[in-house]
């Protein structure tokens, strides 16, 4: 077994981030208490120079490293670029807000750049067992955070319903990889390929175990049926974790996903594609169906993102058809970035209006918010209209491209019924509006740098790339499911 | 290429900058700044009417730059003008003004805000009748949901949350409707250039009903048709005056307007399938706005239910699929527009004064406002389609056109319709007479003033046009029968082709 030096170019974007974490965590002990404002700088830091090196390999055509364990193609890299500016959100969430609510402990930064090292490598895995080993890795920080508020019981309840059914969902994982392994003597993506198409494999052990992948999966993307614990997880965690994991995890969960199910199951299409397309059904229609009756924002944005898995996997229904599949790919990609930005923007608005003890989390604290603060009000307001999937938004070109990839793969029914609940979805998305614009009041948000920033900077994002979404479309095409 | 159209859509923009450079206090700044701005969108839109060529039935003035590639399907910016759009661009930017002019002392709070969203709302709606493009129009077509929603929902009365909710919601279910069939159709068509797919539409010809009802959906609850017409007492009682006038003067010919531009010439066999249920459609209702109507106890529920009578006749004439019809249902959305504007704009003025719009609160007050009455008993007989204004000029068109079409096939339709212009004159009359004549029955109305400068100002300019197409309307008709003759003739040769 040998091991080149670009062997340890390939995996240097989540060695980076996982190496520096080790290192900051040794720092962050000579780091006093009211200066944690550096370790937060220095996790900035880290993130930028780990996406630094992750675009520079951008074009290089590395090959498979470490004897096929991970690769670093452009779909890895796409995918690796939205994690990491989302890392840099998730820290602007974080900083202010841990500070007012007494939660500033060193172990914070740290362990979000653990979580994105798993991250990063479950987007360049390329064997079962890294698949598995990074789940494990992004996994276990997150439930550490999600109970950071400690003593409030409900982010301790977070936490342990977090471990307990992601630990779950990671057996149903482990033991579908058993049981491909078992049929086709092999954990790495392209020799089950080979596998698959060379000699016959038993069947039997290959479907059910690509569905017990496919469960485990869809516990960390929080699809319909396996979504139970994605609102009471989402509510009990501290706001700045709930916020940043909504979207890393969904786009690791759904890039380990997509990469699977393109490269080693087209086969299975017959037993799996109507198995996705219930789930995405349901997925749409329970989201956005819950979503209407919630209160608490941070419950109804949850649901939202319940829902947005729906129309994520709906373009992925017909995933055997190599056309659509790479259409589908990209227009995953695409959804993805608008997803980031405009989650990260209403993100920073709940965190501007929260108080301690969780107050200031319901739809009705949001009262007069467009009057007292424009800027946060405006930024809110895009937010909700991308969710909706309004023009001019990314979340209308991301919904187009989706809704189209669909039309392309022949899942009318299912385009029809994801139609339909978007115009549910504009229901619970326009009553946060109401609120903001058209009842009195005031929320008495907090102005906090950072926070106002991200909130400003990700609604215009999510505003003016609207105009000119070919660039991105283009990108996100460029990053294709291949063989290496 | 010409830009004239591209400078014309978005000139609202330039004022709508220059509006956020302001405070909320200069409020009198605020409003010059918009009735400016929306009066050089007017003169742009003049300029290009002296552009247009009234002979040419194609489209003119094109602007074509692609703009995305999705998956090998080009979604352009592509706009045009030809009879179908040139007199809806014109009324939008005749009305803009004049409604901004009339929420001068309305509208006193959050000024800027009201502002800033009218002149979003001018773009977007100069937007779709210029685009020429599948895609272009959508966004053109679901971004006015945006500005008006506001404009309803804060600005609007006591239910406005209500009213507002329910005009975002109904309309969007008819948009994402029509996006399926955008969608379908750039896939099978593989571009969403208009002109373009209509000579490729072989290609998606086979599910042209589906498609049919799928732009229908979202035409129809704009229009509204009747039975979908629900979202529209609400939102025009609730809206203020301003969003009312544009809401009934330019927002609903935006449906109509659709079925013209995509549903007549994308699917043609569809349309000569449909038009017999699309006109008895209509017809139910001309009848059903004329005798609801006829019920309202306030006046301003009364005008918004005489829209669904009104509009009936337009989709009526538009589904009789004669030349004449055709022309005289484009006439009368401009007709309605201005009629129905300035009934809006006269029913908000009486409001500001007595802040109520309940008939029985009046009576008898031609004596206090004689200005006021006899500028209110010219738009009323205009609207009920007395002989030498606008409305006879249209509904004669479309009753004569319908009466002999020969795809509808018998004159029934037509005959009930007429049914509509009887109960046009008996429900407006009636409130006019509860209104304004007999003996003063409420001692509060003694002391209303009569219309001060300003208001007579944006009351002047459409009673000006009322009687212009009332008296020649030759030169409306011609502006828009070339374009109208050139849609017939495609028409008539699917209908040939048909077995």
């Amino acid at each position: 077994m040998s091991m080149s030096f670009t062997d340890f170019l390939t995996i240097l974007p989540p060695a980076i981030v996982a190496a520096a974490a080790v290192i900051l965590l040794t720092v962050d002990l000579f780091i006093p208490q009211n200066r944690k404002g550096i370790t937060a700088l220095l996790a900035a830091f880290i993130l930028a120079a780990a996406l630094g090196v992750n675009l520079a390999m951008m074009g290089r055509d590395l090959p498979a490293a470490f004897n096929g364990m991970a690769v670093l193609d452009g779909f890895a890299i796409f995918a690796n670029t939205i994690i990491l500016v989302s890392g840099l959100g998730g820290i602007a969430l974080a900083y202010n807000y841990l500070r007012r609510m007494n939660l500033e402990r060193g172990e914070y930064y740290p362990l979000m750049l653990f979580s994105t090292a798993g991250m990063l490598l479950l987007n360049q895995a390329y064997d079962l067992i890294i698949v598995f080993l990074a789940i494990e890795l992004l996994s276990i920080p997150l439930y550490v955070l999600a109970g950071l508020a400690r003593p409030r019981p409900d982010s301790e309840e977070s936490a342990l319903k977090y471990f307990l059914l992601g630990t779950f969902s990671s057996a149903f994982l482990l033991y579908g990889i058993a049981l491909i392994y078992g049929a086709t003597a092999h954990t790495n993506l392209a020799e089950i390929v080979a596998a698959v198409a060379g000699e016959p494999v038993n069947q039997t052990l290959f479907v059910v175990g690509a569905a017990m992948v496919l469960v485990g999966l869809g516990f960390k993307l929080s699809a319909v049926p396996f979504h139970m614990w994605a609102p009471d997880v989402y509510q009990g965690a501290p706001t700045p974790v709930t916020g940043w994991m909504a979207v890393s995890v969904k786009v690791a969960g759904l890039a380990a996903l997509l990469r699977l199910f393109v490269m080693i199951f087209p086969s299975l299409a017959a037993s799996l594609s109507p198995v996705l397309a219930v789930m995405a059904g349901l997925t749409m229609i329970f989201g956005n169906l819950l979503a209407v009756v919630q209160n608490n924002i941070k419950r109804l944005l949850a649901y939202s993102a319940i829902a947005n898995v729906g129309y994520l996997l709906m373009a992925f229904v017909p995933y055997a058809d190599a056309r659509v599949a790479s259409d589908a790919v990209a227009a995953t990609l695409f959804f993805m970035v608008g997803y980031a930005f405009t989650s990260f923007a209403a993100w920073a608005v709940v965190i501007a209006v929260e108080k301690a003890e969780g107050k200031g989390l319901n739809i009705a604290d949001f009262a007069g918010l467009g009057r007292k603060n424009p800027l946060l009000g405006a930024a809110m307001t895009i937010a909700m209209l991308s969710f909706t999937g309004v023009p001019l938004t990314l979340g209308f070109w991301g919904k187009f491209y989706i809704f189209r990839a669909a039309v392309e793969g022949g899942s009318i029914v299912l385009a029809l019924i994801g139609l339909l609940t978007s115009l549910l979805s504009a229901y619970y998305y326009l009553r946060v509006v109401v609120v903001m614009y058209m009842q009195p009041g005031d929320p008495g948000a907090e102005r906090e740098p950072w926070i106002n920033l991200l909130a400003v900077v990700s609604a215009a994002v999510t505003l003016l790339a609207a105009f000119i979404p070919g660039q991105l479309l283009d990108l996100a095409a460029k990053a294709i499911l291949k063989l290496l | 290429m010409n830009f004239s159209l591209i400078l014309l859509t978005f000139s609202p923009l330039v004022g709508f900058l220059v509006l956020l450079a302001f405070r909320e206090e200069q409020k009198n700044a605020l409003r010059w700044t918009a009735l400016l701005s929306s009066l050089a969108t007017f003169a742009l839109s003049i300029w290009v009417l002296a552009q247009f060529d009234p002979a040419a039935p194609g489209l003119q003035l094109e602007v074509n730059q692609p703009w995305v590639t999705v998956a090998g399907a080009t979604i352009s910016f592509q706009m045009g003008v030809d009879g179908l759009s040139i007199l809806m661009v014109l009324l939008t930017a005749f009305l803009t003004p004049l409604a901004i002019l009339s929420s001068w002392e309305s509208v006193k709070e959050r000024v800027k805000g009201f502002m800033l969203f009218f002149l979003l709302l001018e773009t977007g709606m100069l937007g779709v009748f210029l685009a020429q493009d599948l895609v272009l129009f959508y966004i053109f077509w679901e971004f006015t949901l945006i500005p008006m929603y506001f404009l309803i929902g804060v600005w609007g009365g006591e239910r406005r949350i209500y009213a507002a909710v329910k005009f975002f919601l109904f309309t969007m279910a008819g948009s994402v409707l029509m996006l399926l069939g955008v969608l379908y159709i750039g896939l099978t068509g593989g571009t969403f250039s208009l002109p373009a797919l209509i000579s490729g539409r072989e290609a998606f010809a086979g599910a042209q009903i589906w498609l049919f009802l799928a732009f229908a959906a979202a035409f129809a609850i704009k229009v509204p048709m009747w039975p979908l017409h629900t979202w529209l007492p609400d939102a025009h009682v609730e809206a203020p005056t301003a969003g009312s006038v544009i809401l009934a003067g330019v927002l609903l010919k935006m449906g109509a307007y659709g079925f013209l531009r995509f549903n007549l010439p994308l699917f043609p066999e569809a349309t000569l399938a449909l038009a017999p249920y699309m006109a008895a459609l209509a017809v139910v209702g001309v009848v059903y706005g004329a005798i609801v109507s006829y019920r309202q106890a306030d006046v301003k529920k009364l005008v918004a239910y005489s829209s669904v009578s009104h509009l009936g006749f337009v989709m009526l004439g538009i589904f009789a699929l004669s030349v004449q019809s055709l022309s005289g249902s484009i006439l009368q959305m401009v007709n309605h527009g201005l009629s129905t504007g300035a009934l809006f704009l006269i029913v908000g003025m009486l409001y500001d004064r007595r802040h109520t719009r309940q008939m029985n609160a009046y009576g008898g007050i031609w004596k206090i406002v004689p200005v006021l009455g006899a500028l209110m008993l010219f738009v009323t007989l205009s609207s009920a389609g007395l002989p030498g204004l606008n409305g006879f000029v249209g509904e004669f068109t479309i009753l004569l056109g319908s009466f002999s079409s020969k795809t509808l096939g018998n004159p029934w339709f037509a005959g009930v319709a007429t049914l509509g212009v009887v109960l046009a004159a008996v429900y407006l009359l009636v409130m006019f007479e509860r209104v304004f004549l007999g003996p003063l029955t409420q001692e509060e109305n003694r002391s209303l003033k009569d219309l001060n400068l300003r208001e007579v100002l944006v009351l002047l300019p459409i009673l000006a046009l009322i009687l212009w197409i009332g008296l020649y309307p030759n030169y409306f008709f011609s502006l828009i029968t070339p374009s109208v003759e050139r849609l017939t003739a495609a028409l008539q040769a699917a209908s040939v082709a048909m077995p």
